[in-house]
């Protein structure tokens, strides 16, 4: 592999933190250089939230030009769209069906794109788009603070890393007590993704 | 880390985005003293004090932290040190979390003091060592500049070294012509100052963190810190002087590196202090007269302002949508907030927020005039709160609330300042409010945490940063030592305790402070029964909606509390407010569909 570059947003409060350094992690552990930076607001809870990982056998610059992100793993729909154009043409979009919609839309101040328009605006940059019910199934595990696993579960199939390597580095990171069932999201997230990728 | 193997055995700091994560490392060593300071110009001071003692000492601070510092900064430059003084200043440029951009670059040059830029966490780790022994060699503290895109990212670190302390028993050697800056001594300093940079000047020449990279000569570049990353990026094959240490810089490397190419640049983030310091040399050089002084840079604009500029040859190889029009997301006041009941409430009065359908009715009573302050806080000024009028700097809502009554304005004038900027630098705003007869209203939202930068301990939460149980400053007592009369501790989430009490507060003549007490919601543990909303009894008058609670939402004509996110009985100011009752624990909901 030359190059990986990733980006991973959602809004704050949902792991998307923690989701970049597992990444970053797992591909340090497979000997490459790694820059990872995030950007969020001023606040602990509500903001759009993004993180660039980049990972090379060597990385200059931790932030991903414009049109050169491989992966892009959002854990929110309108999230996904905003940050669409950082794709590169062909590269992965893997989103989480779920709308949180800004406090401007419930207070019917701007409104949410439609499914539709969230899907064209990711469609003018690449054709694999992926839609994944992450919240629904992290839910149906009991815990849904395992969806920023879950996804990283679905986008682990499209990087060169070992499944062990990618436990390895989330049992890092968690603490025992819900270490098992961050592993079976992860789990749950490969099978998921294989299935969507038929 | 770097400190910690550089020997540092004092650490000191207040929090602020992006320095905090600096002591919060550090003070996990259990051999060094690191403490959260009261604000950041205590910090310097104990640093300094450390040095003078003869240990290694470090404090570390967000760009504006440093204003606040910058009185022991300049001291500390003029009488120099004894153990090494490393001042860590993490600068924000885009101010992604600060009231500003301003670049403390210039405090180098104004306080005389050198200055080293890391461009990565690699270099993060090995300057601290440089640092300290520059700090030593030269004896004076040494600026280490960050910024928001060096502090805020993670690269591989090689450790190479392990923690050397010294020995020897810290001792102060008394100097009063070095320590004691009476102006007859202070006069005696300053030839040393200037002294110690043409010093400096001369071994920025050698200084292994000031390296000449060669490529192709049509095009030299100098840079520092993460522009150096991007510009290595945008330029992979060009001449490079990547300068580690920013001030003063090496007049006779810059000369030669410049007499070996034939076009050189500035690549650097912010205002053009390279620029201007080489230009004041006389060498010809440009820079700003393409690459931005607004905001931070990234590849893309280095790039895209490089090839407007003629040195990157032929068009943008890549086509590339811009970004599409789509609703923005803040950052918001987190659902079970303490600071919301609060903030409906002053901004009730005189009506701020309007729902959208309201009639339009004159409100019966003037606004009030709401000075604010750094902290979660300052988020009421989003809509639909909008519930504060001014925000310039930590602890200047107490002060801007007395010059607007001193100035005569006919409203109330009311303060809101959090507990951690209370106790930074509004306390001295209250007494001098007491001393000078103000008639305002301060209110302090004691959510018992520095929230913001992510709920460091303060010295009213009885903690240590390095999790010990210390002595408490009860807030109240403090207050009332100042010499406040009206003093009330309200519950932050009983709606109409606050109404009272700043109803009652407002019509007292005299100055009066409210303490609104109630956790953080991201600290509360249990959550307790979330809400739900009885779709029968709500009419959708939306006036839930004006708390901004982000856990209330709409979808399809349809206003519904997300119960994952809602914090239940800890909070239920939305149950409090709605006119309908409409607003009910959930499970009487569910037995009551379930009949």
């Amino acid at each position: 592999m030359k190059k990986l570059d990733l980006l991973v947003t959602g809004a704050g409060g949902q792991g998307i933190i923690l989701a970049s350094d597992i990444i970053g992690e797992t591909a340090i552990a497979a000997g490459y250089d790694v820059k990872k930076t995030d950007t969020l607001g001023m606040a602990q809870r509500g903001g759009s939230v993004i993180s660039n990982v980049r990972i090379a056998r060597q990385v200059w610059s931790p932030l991903i030009k414009k049109g050169e992100v491989d992966i892009l793993l959002a854990l929110e729909k309108l999230e996904a769209a905003r940050w669409a154009y950082y794709l590169r043409s062909g590269g992965i979009a893997i989103v989480n069906n779920q709308a949180l919609p800004p406090l401007s839309v419930s207070l019917g101040n701007a409104r949410y794109p439609s499914d539709e328009e969230i899907a064209n605006i990711l469609k003018k940059r690449t054709d694999r788009v992926f839609f994944i019910d992450g919240t629904r199934r992290a839910r149906e595990l009991g815990n849904i603070r395992t969806l920023n696993i879950f996804m990283l579960g679905c986008a682990s199939l499209f990087t060169p890393f070992k499944v062990q390597a990618w436990k390895d580095s989330i049992s890092q990171r968690l603490p025992a007590s819900i270490r098992q069932i961050n592993i079976t999201a992860f789990d749950r997230g490969r099978k998921e993704m294989q299935g969507a990728r038929l | 880390m770097g400190a910690y193997h550089a020997g540092v055995k004092v650490a000191a700091a207040y929090p602020g985005t992006p320095s905090t994560e600096i002591l919060e490392s550090i003070a996990r060593f259990d051999d060094i003293h690191a403490e959260w300071s009261t604000n950041e110009k205590v910090a310097m001071e104990v640093a300094l004090g450390a040095a003078y003692a003869g240990v290694r000492a470090m404090a570390s601070m967000k760009q504006v932290g440093l204003n606040v510092a910058s009185d022991p900064f300049m001291a500390a430059s003029t009488t120099g040190i004894n153990a090494g003084m490393v001042v860590v200043s993490a600068d924000d440029p885009g101010a992604h979390s600060s009231q500003g951009e301003q670049d403390n670059r210039h405090y180098a040059k104004l306080a005389k003091v050198p200055m080293l830029e890391p461009s990565d966490s690699q270099e993060a780790y090995e300057f601290m060592a440089h640092a300290f022994d520059l700090s030593e060699r030269f004896d004076t503290p040494v600026l280490v500049r960050t910024t928001t895109r060096i502090a805020h990212s993670k690269s591989v670190v090689k450790v190479s070294r392990s923690r050397s302390v010294p020995t020897s028993q810290p001792g102060f050697q008394h100097d009063a012509t070095k320590y004691v800056m009476l102006p007859v001594h202070a006069r005696l300093r300053h030839p040393l100052m200037e002294e110690r940079l043409v010093k400096l000047s001369a071994y920025a020449e050698t200084f292994p963190l000031n390296q000449i990279l060669w490529g192709e000569r049509h095009l030299g570049v100098m840079t520092s810190g993460v522009a150096y990353q991007y510009a290595r990026e945008v330029f992979p094959k060009v001449s490079f002087l990547k300068l580690g240490m920013t001030y003063p810089l090496p007049q006779n490397l810059l000369r030669h590196f410049a007499s070996q190419v034939e076009r050189l640049i500035v690549i650097e983030e912010l205002d053009p202090f390279l620029q201007e310091n080489i230009q004041a040399m006389g060498i010809k050089v440009t820079g700003k007269e393409f690459i931005p002084r607004l905001g931070e840079l990234n590849p893309d604009i280095v790039e895209e302002t490089s090839r407007s500029a003629g040195l990157l040859a032929g068009s943008s190889p890549r086509q590339v949508e811009t970004a599409a029009e789509l609703p923005g997301r803040p950052p918001l006041l987190c659902p079970g907030c303490p600071h919301t009941g609060i903030f409906f409430v002053l901004s009730s009065i005189g009506q701020r927020a309007k729902l959208a359908k309201a009639k339009d009715k004159t409100p019966k009573e003037s606004k009030l005039i709401i000075t604010g302050d750094i902290g979660c806080y300052t988020l009421g000024a989003y809509p639909p709160l909008l519930a504060m009028d001014t925000c310039a700097c930590m602890g200047a809502s107490i002060g801007q609330a007395l010059g607007m009554e001193k100035a005569g304005v006919s409203n109330k004038v009311v303060a809101v300042i959090g507990d951690s900027t209370f106790l930074h630098s509004g306390i001295t705003g209250l007494v001098n409010a007491v001393y000078n007869q103000g008639q305002i209203t301060i209110i302090i939202l004691d959510n018992g945490t520095t929230a913001m930068t992510g709920h460091q301990e303060h010295p009213a939460t009885g903690v240590s940063a390095q999790g010990k149980e210390t002595k408490k400053v009860e807030l109240e007592q403090l207050v009332q030592g100042i010499g406040v009369n009206d003093v009330k501790v309200v519950d932050a989430f009983a709606l109409k305790a606050l109404r009272t009490s700043v109803r009652s507060s407002l019509s007292n003549p005299e100055l009066s402070v409210i303490i609104v007490r109630g956790a953080c919601s991201v600290r509360v543990p249990k959550r307790g029964e979330p809400r739900a909303i009885d779709a029968e009894r709500c009419n959708l008058c939306d006036a839930c909606l004006l708390l901004g609670c982000s856990a209330i939402q709409r979808e399809n004509e349809q206003i519904y509390i997300d119960t994952a996110l809602c914090v239940g009985d800890a909070c239920t100011v939305c149950q409090q407010l709605c006119p309908r009752q409409a607003i009910v624990p959930q499970s009487e909901i569910v037995s009551k569909e379930a009949k």
